[in-house]
């Protein structure tokens, strides 16, 4: 009988004592959560500081996923039609976040970092459609004062399609 | 057996006929020494150093010739100062192979090192990437990093089209030579070869057009890294996204076993499209090899022409109708007109539908018309080339008749065969009117003009007077095999030589033995299945269509070919057509059935050879086609009540097994048994790493022939040896002759776009002296009139052709369907 008692006035001031600490719930979406610097969110296609697309189409991305969520297709660019370095870029390229597991394969995978998994977790949809997200959705958008891809390059300028990279840290 | 070898690999013994190299030998039990410029189906040269191996030979004293033996009485190894190339190495009793020391592993670590030091870092968007063996070799024995600065590598030019079809990355390119070699002593077209040295070597084309042969694409599969790649392919998948379907090439009798690969993709609306033809293994029938023809000639069924609907002609109009109606008025009408019906189909539909239509036509007394200008496929059940390993073993002690045939683009890859036989002891014959490739493989060569066809080949008996040298050599034959094809005749022609060929075989007494036998070039992959059948090509065809009140025409396009048909379609009754596109014929047609393409539907080949081969579906049908089969039967039935037995292409088999005595015991299931093949050629392999060669789904079923089987036959009497055209001495016109263009433009090869670029435009060949009597010269553009209507083509002239006569290519818009005489002005 003590037993409950103690046990009931433990609860009311565990209560007692949440009633006055600040609260762990947000405001959201007027406020929007930190998200730590490892999360792994919506993909973004990355693009060079030159403004050229980091996707050459290799789908070594698709082929890594396990989720089979990546499609890609890819084409044969020119100097006066380039989309990225190299022959190859990305003509055709989709994520779909009804199948992705967020697991960040896709993102070790890339040989050129082009696909980056970021802190974009606001995903939902309406049809399953929509859930499909295509290149220019992902792609993100050149800085000025680069020119939008594709463009007219110098001819020879770009032919090394996989560049060299550092060691990840972090 | 006394040329036996025993040998030792790795610790396990094998057994190998004398003359094995180490790495086959290797092979045959399953342990792989990694090759580069080794492949089992060209001569060794050692260049790549990559196969290099421990040798031990058992020691001999010198002084008393007796091996030396070690204390516990096995025999004394001795081993060389430096590793062999086991490419170049022959086995040799005794030996004992070591190819997995650590000595061993160094030498092909330093080996990939050095090919890897300018080799691009490329693989994510190499067309290769995954199916390379560079990268594989590498991932086995290679360096997990590299020692070189992308900067300091060598660097070549990365976008070469060698020509429309192929092109070249000279960084990636390792010097094997393979392509080198393969276009040299195989393909017999060296267009390509190595220019500069050392650092500096890069592969280049010496023609023009670029890499100008018809075997180009067969490079692409030899390459062991992403050197060369197709116009076709390139960048098309990666290959693990690939699905694949075994089916068959369907441009000429030779009937390549092949490998679609398909993918889904957005730029085609979603669809599965197919994109590469890769070859299939099959050591009797092509090998590991496919011309350009049947490996970019894919495109027809993805051509947005396709009919997909019913046509019906009301007031004089073809207009769309639904499948019910037509069948309904095509039974309709065939009720009607059926007294006088005639059904003409090609070697283009598979045996399933040419069963069919046979049916259909027994069942309404018709007459079943082949639509080629080929004779002879009722000698081929008799005394057909039947040997189970094709064309691809002739050698020693065989003689080669190639008569009447312009081999190189009649059937490429037994042309191809018949020049590696001769180089392995076969002796050739060549009898044709004017010079050919194959001349100058030959051991003799007659000559004769057009129209003494047969005469020719009845010349080479060796009893008859004329025989001379060729007499003497088929005298010595062990084995006979004798080609004929369509090289400037028609159907007559055709006859004759056909006749004059059974009785050279006749005469030669080695009908009976399985490497002797008679060989037709036809036109079509399917034409010996369509004599099989019961369909047999008629010398008027004119006037038998014209007579018809019912006509039902499949995989023929015959008012395109020829005015004089389409004249005659007019005059019949009652069209019905069933085509994959709306063709000049489908336009005349009271009823167009839409079929399905041989790439949406499986079925059977019947190939020249008689081996009966299946093929699978390898696209979606496009929505509202049939299979022509099923489109025959769905008439059938409503036409004589007959029960729709059948619904599928294999049910639609077992009847047709059931009922042709040669087809006998023959089921999809059998036409799809495997046997391991020699070479041993397949996917982890270290020839080749991907998707190539391998042979899964069937290699065929050769069927016999009765003088194989010692039955009884008969063989028709051997043909006059007169002239069968007229003297043309004081003609003011030249006999026009037709001949076969590898590259025409045919229904189904005009709508490749890639091939497009290479088809060849109409040319009048002659005599430069008969080219010269009528003010032309080679370039020019000569006015050819035949029947009143005049056509236009490219002079060109060889000194072979005899004189008076032009040689007119079949299906590049020269309606020409046997020799006429025609009137050539400037
Ligand atoms: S995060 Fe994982 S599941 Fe999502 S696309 Fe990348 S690899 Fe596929
Ligand atoms: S995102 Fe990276 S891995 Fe994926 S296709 Fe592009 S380059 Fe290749
Ligand atoms: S050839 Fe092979 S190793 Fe070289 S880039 Fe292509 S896939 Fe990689
Ligand atoms: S192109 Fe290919 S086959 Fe030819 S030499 Fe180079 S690596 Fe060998
Ligand atoms: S040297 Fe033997 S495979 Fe190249």
């Amino acid at each position: 009988m003590a037993n409950g008692v103690y046990e009931m006035m433990r609860g009311l001031w565990q209560t007692f004592r949440s009633a006055w600490t600040k609260p762990v719930t947000i405001q959201y979406p007027e406020v929007k959560r930190q998200v730590s610097k490892r999360y792994r969110g919506r993909h973004a296609l990355k693009r060079y500081a030159n403004g050229l697309e980091k996707c050459i189409g290799c789908s070594l991305c698709a082929a890594a996923c396990p989720a089979d969520a990546i499609f890609v297709e890819a084409s044969e660019q020119t100097d006066e039609n380039r989309y990225s370095p190299g022959e190859r870029y990305a003509s055709t390229y989709e994520i779909n976040y009804l199948r992705c597991i967020f697991c960040g394969l896709c993102e070790d995978a890339c040989p050129t970092e082009a696909i980056v998994l970021e802190d974009n977790y606001e995903l939902s949809f309406e049809t399953r459609e929509s859930a499909i997200y295509t290149k220019d959705m992902l792609l993100d958008a050149v800085s000025a004062p680069n020119q939008p891809t594709p463009r007219k390059v110098k001819p020879g300028s770009f032919n090394r399609s996989v560049p060299e990279m550092k060691d990840p840290v972090d | 057996m006394a040329n036996e070898i025993t040998l030792t690999i790795d610790g396990k013994q094998v057994t190998v006929p004398a003359g094995t190299l180490i790495v086959d030998a290797a092979r045959e039990l399953g342990i792989d020494i990694p090759v580069f410029c080794y492949h089992p189906k060209m001569e060794p040269v050692g260049m790549c150093r990559m196969c290099l191996v421990e040798v031990g030979r058992p020691m001999v004293d010198r002084a008393t010739n007796q091996p030396v033996m070690e204390a516990d009485g096995t025999p004394k190894l001795q081993f060389g100062p430096k590793m062999e190339t086991a490419c170049t190495t022959p086995v040799s009793a005794g030996m004992v192979v070591i190819g997995m020391s650590d000595k061993v592993k160094a030498a092909r670590n330093d080996v990939l090192e050095f090919l890897l030091t300018s080799h691009p870092l490329d693989c994510p968007i190499c067309d290769k990437g995954g199916e390379c063996p560079l990268q594989n070799l590498t991932m086995g024995f290679g360096k997990g990093s590299s020692r070189f600065e992308f900067e300091d590598k060598q660097h070549n030019q990365k976008h070469v089209p060698l020509g429309e079809l192929i092109y070249l990355d000279r960084e990636r390119c390792i010097q094997c030579g393979r392509c080198v070699r393969f276009q040299k002593d195989l393909a017999d077209d060296p267009v390509i070869g190595f220019y500069q040295r050392g650092r500096n070597l890069v592969i280049d084309t010496s023609s023009e057009p670029g890499f100008d042969s018809i075997f180009s694409g067969n490079t692409t599969d030899i390459c062991p890294v992403g050197a060369l790649t197709t116009a076709d392919f390139r960048f098309g998948a990666r290959p693990w996204e690939l699905k694949s379907a075994a089916s068959l090439c369907n441009h000429c009798a030779v009937g390549c076993n092949l490998t679609y690969n398909t993918r889904r993709e957005a730029k085609s609306d979603g669809n599965v499209v197919i994109k590469r033809a890769m070859p299939r293994q099959n050591e009797a029938v092509n090998e590991i090899w496919l011309c350009d023809k049947g490996r970019f000639g894919y495109h027809f069924a993805e051509s947005h022409q396709r009919l997909e609907k019913p046509l019906i002609r009301k007031d004089g109009e073809l207009v769309e109708s639904t499948w019910d109606e037509a069948l309904d008025m095509a039974a309709k009408e065939l009720r009607a007109y059926g007294f006088r019906f005639v059904s003409l189909a090609s070697g283009r539909l598979s045996n399933e539908d040419l069963y069919e239509i046979k049916q259909l036509t027994e069942n309404l007394h018709g007459q079943a018309c082949l639509y080629s200008p080929m004779a002879g496929g009722d000698l081929t059940p008799l005394i057909g080339y039947a040997d189970p390993q094709g064309l691809s073993r002739v050698g020693k002690g065989t003689v080669i008749v190639v008569a009447a045939s312009n081999l190189h683009q009649e059937a490429p890859i037994w042309w191809m065969q018949v020049r590696a036989a001769v180089k392995r002891g076969a002796k050739l014959i060549v009898v044709n009117a004017r010079s050919t490739r194959l001349d100058k493989f030959a051991s003799a060569v007659v000559r004769y003009r057009f129209g003494r066809e047969a005469e020719a080949v009845l010349s080479l008996v060796p009893a008859a007077e004329t025989s001379g040298e060729s007499g003497k050599i088929i005298a010595a034959a062990e084995n006979l095999v004798v080609l004929y094809g369509s090289d400037g005749i028609g159907l007559e022609g055709s006859r004759q030589v056909a006749a004059a060929s059974a009785e050279l075989l006749r005469a030669s007494n080695l009908l009976g033995k399985p490497g002797s036998g008679l060989l037709p070039v036809w036109q079509r992959a399917n034409d010996q299945g369509a004599w099989d059948t019961g369909f047999t090509p008629v010398d008027d065809l004119a006037k038998v269509v014209s007579e018809a009140d019912g006509v039902l025409i499949a995989g023929a396009d015959p008012a395109g070919d020829h005015p004089a048909y389409a004249a005659a379609l007019k005059k019949a009754k009652f069209i019905i057509v069933q085509e994959q596109f709306l063709t000049k014929t489908a336009q005349l047609a009271d009823i167009v059935f839409p079929v399905q393409s041989m790439l949406e539907r499986d079925g059977s080949y019947t190939n020249g050879t008689r081996r009966v081969q299946r093929f699978m579906p390898v696209v979606e049908k496009l929505p509202g086609t049939r299979p022509d089969y099923l489109v025959t039967a769905q008439v059938r039935q409503k036409v004589v009540h007959s029960n729709l037995e059948f619904i599928s292409a294999a049910q639609v088999f077992m009847v047709l097994a059931a009922h042709l005595p040669d087809y006998q015991n023959l089921t999809y299931a059998t036409l799809m048994e495997t046997v391991p093949q020699h070479p041993i050629l397949g996917r982890s392999d270290v020839y080749y790493g991907g998707t190539s060669f391998e042979n899964r789904q069937g290699l065929g079923v050769q069927l016999g022939t009765a003088a194989n089987r010692r039955d009884k036959y008969s063989l028709p009497a051997a043909p006059s040896t007169q002239n069968q055209l007229p003297d043309l001495e004081h003609a003011e016109e030249l006999m026009a002759v037709p001949v076969a263009e590898l590259l025409d433009t045919g229904t189904i090869t005009q709508k490749s776009v890639l091939l497009g670029k290479r088809t060849s435009t109409p040319f009048a060949l002659m005599h430069p002296k008969t080219a010269q009597q009528k003010g032309l010269a080679a370039g020019d553009k000569a006015k050819i009139s035949l029947a009143g209507v005049t056509y236009q083509a490219v002079v060109r002239v060889d000194e072979s052709v005899p004189t008076l006569h032009v040689l007119l290519p079949r299906s590049l818009g020269i309606p020409l369907d046997k020799p006429v005489l025609v009137k050539v002005i400037q």
